[in-house]
């Protein structure tokens, strides 16, 4: 039963689902998830597949209009109901059990520093403010715990970071900021949503590294979502790839880059440019990822697959299949 | 901060000039000039002017001398005396015409400003925060409706009201009493309370403008990143919907300022018409119906002289407000 | 006003506010690309309820303002001289002998009180005029092309008093100036902003194409005459127009008065779309692929704001209205015998007479509807040009 302590965060039958003028989005879609401590998941998957609006659900962010269902039981680490499970789903918008989880135990990192940031407030307002609500009332104090996370995420002149304003500092110093501004409170999950997507390769590298320092020294578990699935082989410890709002493959990294058995996965990988295989073709996904709304039944990957069977593949919703132990692919042709 | 401000200052002077080009060429424009209507005026009403009278007023008020040289003069007497000229219609020197008219002007319309900011921010904020709401629907009706009727409008309705139900005609901005009584705080007190029907009538429009940019404005905020961010970092909704996307959009809301400014003395101008106050329009209406070119030039250039002050402090609220100009950083 | 809220919902959800969501929504736009932009634009618009409302109540309007003289059951310099000041008539369907189909109106007599010597008018039940459809009655030229005599409704009797909203102090039929008000006062609004677009496209894509110093020259012009406060402005423009013009030339000279002070704010979105634009990447590669300036200029700068200029004009045209409207209140702008809403309100400027003849006020009970309905088709265009948000 060990390994039941170890789970963090359980995420279960999580749907959003957003209800428009012309029809039901169903951006997530019955996602089944476990977060356990100290390790980190990579979601992957096509921009549109509900990667983002997952990780925003996890902490209620999804607009009010957005309907939420599942259950999102988290194992608190802090505050008076510590070491109790919580349903994040169920809490009221506007509880401070929330607010408390939200930036205390569940930090996020964005994917554009810049917008992310508030531009009429210093780096520092926007730093201890995260620091005042979860640790100290101290202003004082909050700006020594400020200070120590900047240099912990190496950004140099910390003194006269904190009076800057986002306009000021380079891409890469924002994203540090932001990754600072995340960890300030010491958070046992971290979801960093296409972290370095905004950044150069060069400063992508290095934020990953310290994200994975970090994951070492801080001792928290990272969420991490992103399109790219060579950052997820360097990041991740577990992978869900996501199509159309589904988790369609789930297993831990090894297994997807040598075993993968959903054909989305396969072509994903297949895309990737590999120096092994200098002079082929790169493989391509055929068309464009269907509109998800008033979708047609059975499997959502199914106009574009190679290996699609008629009258197997469109009839019914396709259940996510565990074909070995942590293993598990939605599509029925998985394995043969 | 004090480099950018004298900054502004310094591109004032050039737009002040040229302003003032402007506005002696469109007081030039009328054919014939105030002398003539004001000769035949004289006629009318009987009275011979022998030639030599009409050359010397001619002489007097600089008419004989080319268009520049009459420019020039104006403007040297202002700059370096004061001096506004002289109004021909009232026989008095323009700025004792201006004086208390003015100052009213620029009472009624601050007023104005302030109570339009007071009433419009709050509902903008409301309406943004409740949106569909039975109150959003209700202020956006309102504020049609504000839009679509004209000040001088609602206030010949107004007038018209309150005459056929009470009998007062509430025109004017003081009792009889005080009508020419100098100043003194009974007359402010009893100017007060007149104040309100042109304060609430020339700001309907301006309310409802700034309620819907109010409202637009912090919609667009509020959907932003860096409220998401702040929400996910714990802040409470309240504190967090003051401390980012209304002071957000409370900036683009001063560099309005640059414009319901003038929005609002015109709208004071025709308004204090319609109301009869003893305001700059109706003696400005008169001024140009009659051709007193030196008293409608002065008005004119002193009106857009506010105008460009308001716009200038404005610029200087903005900047002080947000890094990203101060530091002219980012331009967008 | 429950069905009037439940409308202004309707056209609020899908009009006015919009709901903003993240990532999810940014997908619509491919479902959406198969249709053209207008086809776009016109779906959206169509879900603006007080748009749709705004729409045929303007094109009757204009229509009333075209055939006014054809509507209007008299002409507006008329004179009825036993009528002077005289109220609106109720349209009656019942008589002493019972309900007839045929409407009619009961005549007028003056009485002058005794002691405060005002004069007023009394309903006269002995005389009966019944409204007839298309009567013979002044002869005028329809649409300046036809000779006729006939209008829509009137009585055969040329004389017979038919004032739906009342007269003036000349005995003149208010409902006929005001609708003969409205070929002016409406016409004033578009021939207006056609001198301001113009004025607006050329000034601003003067000063964004070719950049350098034309452009700061015109950005400078702007920014003065956006100093002066534009009421005191136009009334200073409009005191210079000529006393001895025909109403005519009085008419174009308030609008290029209003075209000059009023292109400013257009010629600044111009000249901001096309520095935009010349930067964007279509541009570029049409400029690579051979295209002329002049090409581009029509292919491919024009078309992406004409949806801005279409809209920012339904809403200028009501400020025109208005604005010669008030122009004209004030004495400045059009004078009579020139008929417009403006000046036939020039008769409810006084208080005494205003609080005996509150019928004068019907001009603004006209102008009020048109402005608002021009502030729905507008909000409703706006709202339709971005069909992506």
């Amino acid at each position: 039963m060990s390994e039941e302590h170890e789970v963090l965060l359980q995420i279960k039958q999580l749907k959003t689902h957003f209800h428009l003028d012309e029809g039901i989005l169903k951006a997530v879609d019955g996602i089944d998830l476990t977060i356990k401590k100290k390790r980190t998941l990579g979601i992957v998957g096509e921009s549109g597949c509900g990667k983002s609006v997952t990780s925003q659900a996890i902490l209620r962010l999804v607009p009010e209009f957005a309907k939420l269902e599942g259950e999102l039981l988290l194992h608190r680490t802090k505050g008076n109901q510590k070491g109790e499970q919580v349903d994040l789903a169920q809490l009221p918008l506007r509880s401070k059990a929330l607010r408390e989880i939200r930036g205390g135990e569940i930090a996020m990192i964005f994917q554009e520093p810049m917008k992310a940031f508030s531009p009429i407030h210093t780096i520092g307002n926007q730093l201890m403010e995260s620091i005042l609500l979860h640790q100290s009332d101290n202003r004082k104090e909050a700006r020594h715990i400020a200070l120590g996370t900047l240099r912990k995420v190496g950004m140099s002149n910390p003194e006269q970071r904190l009076n800057e304003y986002p306009h000021q500092l380079s891409g890469g110093m924002r994203q540090r900021a932001m990754i600072a501004m995340a960890v300030s409170s010491n958070p046992s999950l971290l979801i960093a949503d296409e972290p370095t997507t905004a950044l150069d390769v060069t400063v992508q590298a290095q934020v990953l590294d310290l994200l994975n320092e970090l994951k070492e020294t801080v001792g928290t578990s990272i969420v991490f979502i992103t399109h790219d699935l060579g950052v997820i082989a360097e990041m991740s410890d577990e992978v869900a790839v996501m199509y159309l709002g589904k988790v369609v493959e789930y297993t831990d990294v090894d297994t997807l880059f040598h075993g993968a058995q959903h054909p989305y996965t396969e072509a994903l990988l297949g895309s990737i440019p590999s120096i092994s295989r200098s002079g082929a073709r790169l493989d391509t996904i055929e068309g464009t990822v269907p509109f998800p709304m008033n979708l047609p039944s059975g499997c959502g990957f199914y106009s574009r697959c190679k290996k699609a069977v008629d009258g197997v593949c469109n009839v019914a919703d396709i259940p996510l299949v565990e074909v070995s132990e942590g293993h598990y692919v939605r599509c029925l042709l998985a394995g043969q | 901060m004090l480099r950018y401000i004298c900054n502004r200052l310094l591109q004032l002077i050039p737009i002040l000039f040229a302003i003032s080009l402007i506005v002696f060429i469109i007081i030039q424009l009328p054919p014939g000039d105030f002398l003539t209507t004001y000769v035949e005026q004289l006629r009318l009403t009987g009275t011979e002017v022998a030639d030599s009278t009409i050359a010397n007023l001619k002489a007097q008020y600089g008419l004989d001398q080319p268009l520049y040289a009459q420019y020039l003069l104006w403007m040297k007497n202002m700059i370096l005396h004061g001096d506004l000229g002289t109004s021909i219609q009232w026989n008095m020197p323009v700025s004792e015409v201006i004086g208390d008219r003015l100052m009213l002007t620029i009472i009624i319309s601050l007023i104005s400003l302030i109570v339009v900011w007071a009433i419009a921010i709050p509902i903008g904020i409301y309406s943004a925060t409740h949106q569909y709401s039975f109150g959003d629907y209700f202020f956006s009706f309102i504020g049609f409706i504000g839009l679509a009727v004209p000040g001088f409008l609602i206030a010949l309705i107004l007038v018209y009201i309150v005459f056929t139900q009470t009998g007062v005609s509430i025109t004017g901005l003081f009792s009889p009493e005080y009508q020419g009584a100098p100043w003194s705080w009974d007359k402010v007190w009893n100017m007060l309370p007149r104040l309100a029907i042109p304060v609430v009538i020339i700001g309907m429009s301006g309310t409802a403008g700034l309620i819907r940019i109010t409202r637009g404005m912090l919609l667009d905020e509020l959907s932003k990143q860096y409220v998401i961010t702040a929400r996910a970092k714990g802040v409470a909704e309240q504190k967090l919907l003051f401390k980012y996307p209304v002071r957000m959009a409370i900036n683009p809301l001063i560099s309005t300022i640059g414009w319901t400014l003038p929005a609002l003395i015109s709208g004071e101008a025709i308004v204090s018409i319609v109301l009869n106050l003893p305001t700059t329009g109706p003696v400005l209406l008169k001024a140009l119906m009659v051709q007193d070119m030196y008293l409608a030039g002065s008005f004119l250039l002193i009106l857009s002289v506010l105008t460009v002050c308001g716009t200038l402090i404005s610029d200087i609220l903005l900047a002080a407000l947000d890094p990203r100009i101060r530091f002219g950083g980012v331009n967008r | 006003m429950s069905s009037v809220m439940s409308r202004m919902r309707r056209g609020i959800r899908h009009g006015l506010i919009r709901r903003k969501s993240h990532e999810p929504r940014m997908d619509t736009k491919e479902v959406y690309e198969a249709a053209s932009q207008w086809r776009l634009i016109w779906w959206k618009f169509k879900k603006h309820k007080l748009a749709m409302i705004a729409v045929p109540v303007l094109l009757l309007l204009y229509l009333m303002a075209a055939l006014c003289d054809f509507i209007s059951p008299t002409l507006p310099v008329t004179r009825f001289a036993d009528y002077k000041n005289a109220p609106p008539q109720k349209i009656r369907f019942i008589d002493e002998s019972g309900f007839h189909l045929q409407p009619f109106v009961y005549d007028m007599k003056q009485q002058t009180d005794k002691e405060t010597f005002r004069r007023s008018f009394t309903t006269d039940t002995t005389k009966k005029y019944p409204i007839q459809l298309f009567v013979k009655g002044e002869p005028y030229k329809l649409l300046g092309l036809f000779q006729t005599d006939v209008h829509l409704f009137g009585n055969e009797q040329a004389q017979a008093p038919i004032f739906l909203m009342g007269t003036d102090s000349l005995g003149r039929d208010l409902f006929t100036r005001i609708l003969y008000g409205a070929r002016i006062s409406l016409s004033f609004g578009l021939v207006g902003i056609l001198l301001t677009l113009v004025l607006g496209l050329l000034m601003g894509g003067i000063s964004g194409y070719l950049g350098g110093f034309v452009d700061s020259s015109i950005q400078r012009l702007i920014d003065l005459l956006v100093c002066i406060p534009t009421i005191p402005l136009w009334m200073a423009l409009a005191a210079a127009l000529p006393r001895s013009w025909t109403p005519l030339q009085l008419y174009f000279g308030m609008i290029v008065i209003f075209s000059v002070i009023d292109w400013t704010g257009l010629a600044r979105v111009v000249r901001g779309k096309v520095l935009a634009l010349r930067e964007e990447d279509f541009t570029m590669a049409a400029r690579l692929s051979g295209a002329s300036d002049m090409r581009i200029i029509t292919k491919h700068l024009l078309p992406s704001f004409s949806s801005y200029i279409i809209v920012s004009t339904s809403l200028a045209i009501p400020s025109t209205i208005l604005g010669e409207t008030a122009l004209s209140f004030l004495g400045l702008g059009l004078q009579p015998p020139a008929v417009s809403w403006g000046v036939l309100l020039q008769d409810a400027q006084n208080l005494q007479t205003l609080a005996y003849q509150p019928w004068l006020l019907w001009p603004a009970a006209f102008l009020v509807v048109t402005v608002l309905m021009f502030n729905f088709l507008g909000d409703g265009l706006r709202d339709a040009a971005d069909p992506y948000k």
